[in-house]
C-alpha cells in the first residue's frame, strides 16, 4: 500500500548486525503522518530493534532513516530528532522521585521554565487522570498507576511521534483494558503518528490503522489491518493473525472459481486460482469451523463436511476451545451454552463443516488467493 | 580493666572540657578525611559511572584493577605518596610533604578506588533499558549520566560511608606523609598511635572513643538518609 499522507519516517535498506548475525533487515518502510502502525511478531522478531533504530537509540549497521525527508544524524541532529519523539518501553522505568517530577522529566531535560512545566504537567496529569498521584513517590505506585505515569511522561513533551514497545505487557486484564481505552482515546484526539509494538493480536487490531507482521528481523507483511487480517501473505502471518489451522494439500481438480485440494486423504473445496497439481496451504480460523452433532447433519450432502470426534476440550472462560479429529486436526471455539446444548465431551462423534469462502489459500508460489 | 575505665573517664572529661588540643586534632581529622572523601567522590563517581556505561577493550582488566584498588593498603599509598612528594621526587617541587595537604592527597588516593568500585557497581545495577528511556526523553549523554547517578543515590551513599570510613580510620599513610606534627598534622589515628607508644593508654583510649564516635555519627546520619530513601 502506498500511503497518501506525507511520510514521517522513511527507512531505506535498514540493517542491524549484532555478533555477526543479521537481526534486522528492512529494505523499505514508510510511515505516514497520523497513522498508527502496529508491529506484531513473536519474541526475537526484531520489533524492539526496529523501534530503537527508528528512535535513533541504536545505530543501524547499514541503511538510513529519513524523518520528514531529512536524514537523521546528517540533515537533522540526533538529539534534536529525539526531542521530537517519545518512547514508552515495556517496563515503566520511572525515576525514583514523585509522579510530578517523573512527568516533568522530559520538560526539564529540554530546559523549560518552571511555570511552563507546572502548567504542562498539571494538564497532562489531568488528561491521564493521575492528578491525585501528583505528590506520590513512584516507588509506591501500583503497576497500572506506574504505566499510566510513564504514558503521561511521554505525552508531556507533546511529541510528533510516539513509539510504544509492548507497554501493556504483564498487566492484569482489567487494568490493561482501561489503559488501552485511554490510550486509544488520546491517540484519536491527538492524531499523533504512532508505532506500536506488541505480540498481542487483540491489542494490535484495536489500535492499528496499518499492521505489520515481523519475524526473524524481517517485515513479512505490512498493509491495512483488514488486508493483513483477511489476506495473510504466508502461513506464518496467517498463524499470527488468527488462522489456527493450516493444512498443506495439493490441488486435484478445479472448476471455475473453486478448486478441490487433497489434504491427508480428505477433499477440501476452496476458492482461488490454484492450478491442478499445485501445492497449497489452507488456512482456517477456528470461528469458521461449524460443529454439528451427527444427528442433525448429513455430511454426505454437504461441501467440506467431515465426520470426526472431539479430542480435547479446553475451558477458556466464556467459551471453550474444542480440538477435533476428522482425519484432519481442526480447532473451533463454541460458547458454553452451545457446548452444553450439544452435550459434547471427549470422544463425542460430530460433523465438522467449513465454507469454501472461509478458507484462506496460500499458494506455494506466486500470489495469494482468498475465498471471500 | 581499670585502664579501660580510666580511659573512658578521661575521654568523657576531654570531651566535656573541650580540650583545645583534642578539639584541634578532631577538627583536623574531619577536615582532612572530609576533603579527601569529597575529592574521591568527584573522581570515583565520574570514573565509576564512565566505566559502567562504556564498553572498551580491556574493560574487565580496568574493573579488576578498580576492585583491587578497593583493598589498597594505606601504608603502600603512604610510601608512594611520600616518594612522590619527597624533595627529589616527581612532585617534590610542591613542597607539601608533612602537611595536611599531603594527608588529603594520600587519603584521597585510598578512598577513590573504594568510591569508584561501589559507584561502578551501583550504576551497573540500574536497569539497562533505563539509559534508553532517558535518551528517548531527549537527554544529552551528560544529562543521562547525571540522571543515572541520581537514580543510584542509595548505593552511592554506601560509597560515601565506605570511603569516609576507610580514610578516617587509616593511620599508615597519614603518619608517613603528615609526620604527626603537634598542632599541625596530628589527627586522631596518628595521635592514638603516638599516645599508645608513650604508654598513655588513657589518652589513647579517649582518642579512640572520639574516633569511633565520629565515625558512628557520620554513618548514622548517612544511614538515616539511606533508610528513609530505600525502596519499600
Amino acid at each position: 500500500m502506498n500511503p497518501v499522507r506525507p511520510p514521517v519516517f522513511e527507512a531505506r535498506n535498514l540493517q542491524v548486525i549484532k555478533g555477526g548475525s543479521l537481526i534486522l533487515d528492512v529494505p523499505s518502510l514508510v510511515i505516514s503522518e497520523g497513522e498508527i502502525l502496529v508491529l506484531i511478531g513473536p519474541n526475537g522478531a526484531g520489533k524492539s530493534t526496529l523501534l530503537q533504530t527508528l528512535a535513533a537509540l541504536q545505530t543501524p549497521s547499514r541503511g538510513e532513516i529519513l524523518f520528514r525527508g531529512q536524514k537523521i544524524g546528517a540533515d537533522v541532529p540526533v538529539l534534536q530528532y529525539r526531542r521530537r519523539l517519545a518512547m514508552i518501553l515495556q517496563e515503566p522505568l520511572l525515576f525514583d522521585t514523585t509522579v510530578y517530577h517523573n512527568v516533568a522529566s522530559g520538560l526539564k531535560i529540554r530546559g523549560m521554565k518552571r511555570n511552563e512545566i507546572d502548567a504542562i504537567v498539571a494538564n497532562t496529569l489531568d488528561r491521564f487522570r493521575i492528578t491525585h498521584l501528583k505528590n506520590r513517590s513512584a516507588r509506591t505506585l501500583s503497576g497500572g498507576e506506574a504505566r499510566r505515569t510513564s504514558i503521561a511522561r511521554a505525552f508531556a513533551t507533546n511529541p510528533e511521534i510516539l513509539l510504544l514497545d509492548e507497554p501493556f505487557s504483564a498487566l492484569d486484564p482489567m487494568i490493561r483494558e482501561t489503559l488501552i481505552e485511554d490510550l486509544e482515546k488520546v491517540l484519536h484526539e491527538t492524531r499523533i503518528t504512532t508505532i506500536f509494538v506488541t505480540h498481542d493480536r487483540m491489542e494490535a487490531l484495536r489500535l492499528a490503522s496499518r499492521l505489520g507482521v515481523m519475524n526473524a528481523g524481517k517485515i513479512l507483511q505490512i498493509d491495512l489491518t483488514s488486508e493483513v487480517l483477511h489476506r495473510p501473505a504466508n502461513e506464518f502471518v496467517a498463524s499470527l493473525v488468527g488462522f489456527e489451522t493450516i493444512l498443506g494439500g495439493e490441488v486435484i481438480r478445479r472448476d471455475n472459481e473453486t478448486f478441490v485440494a487433497s489434504v491427508s486423504g480428505r477433499e477440501i473445496e476452496a476458492i482461488g486460482d490454484a492450478v491442478v497439481g499445485e501445492k497449497v496451504s489452507l488456512c482456517i480460523r477456528p470461528e469458521n469451523v461449524t460443529l454439528l452433532t451427527t444427528a442433525s447433519a448429513n455430511p454426505r450432502n454437504a461441501i467440506n463436511a467431515f465426520e470426526g470426534t472431539v479430542e480435547k476440550v479446553t475451558h477458556m472462560g466464556s467459551f471453550r476451545k474444542v480440538q477435533l479429529n476428522c482425519g484432519l486436526q481442526l480447532n473451533t471455539y463454541i460458547t458454553n451454552n452451545s457446548f452444553e446444548a450439544l452435550s459434547l465431551s471427549k470422544g463425542t462423534k460430530v460433523v465438522v463443516s467449513l465454507r469454501p469462502t472461509d478458507i484462506h489459500v496460500v499458494r506455494q508460489k506466486g500470489r495469494l488467493s482468498f475465498g471471500t | 580493666m581499670d585502664l579501660i575505665i580510666e580511659g573512658i573517664i578521661k575521654a568523657f572529661w576531654l570531651l566535656v572540657s573541650f580540650d583545645p588540643e583534642v578539639l584541634g586534632i578532631t577538627l583536623l581529622s574531619i577536615k582532612v578525611s572530609g576533603t579527601a572523601t569529597l575529592i574521591s567522590l568527584v573522581i570515583g563517581i565520574s570514573v565509576g559511572a564512565s566505566v559502567a556505561l562504556t564498553r572498551f577493550p580491556g574493560r574487565s582488566i580496568v574493573v579488576s584493577l578498580i576492585n583491587t584498588g578497593m583493598a589498597l593498603p594505606p601504608v603502600v599509598v603512604g610510601l608512594f605518596v611520600t616518594i612522590s612528594l619527597w624533595r627529589n621526587g616527581p612532585l617534590g617541587f610542591l613542597g607539601i610533604l608533612y602537611t595536611p595537604l599531603a594527608m588529603i592527597v594520600a587519603q584521597a588516593v585510598i578512598a577513590t578506588p573504594i568510591v569508584t568500585g561501589i559507584s561502578l557497581a551501583a550504576v551497573q545495577q540500574l536497569p539497562a533499558k533505563l539509559r534508553l528511556q532517558i535518551l528517548a526523553l531527549g537527554a544529552t549523554r551528560r544529562q543521562m549520566v547525571w540522571i543515572l547517578i541520581k537514580e543510584a543515590k542509595l548505593s552511592l551513599l554506601a560509597a560515601i560511608m565506605a570511603g569516609f570510613g576507610g580514610v578516617i580510620s587509616e593511620v599508615g599513610a597519614s603518619i608517613m606523609v603528615g609526620g604527626n606534627i603537634k598542632g599541625y598534622s596530628r589527627v586522631l589515628t596518628t595521635a592514638t598511635v603516638m599516645e599508645t607508644g608513650r604508654g598513655n593508654f588513657d589518652v589513647a583510649i579517649a582518642l579512640s572513643i572520639i574516633l569511633l564516635l565520629l565515625a558512628y555519627l557520620i554513618n548514622l546520619v548517612l544511614t538515616q538518609v539511606q533508610q528513609r530513601e530505600r525502596p519499600r
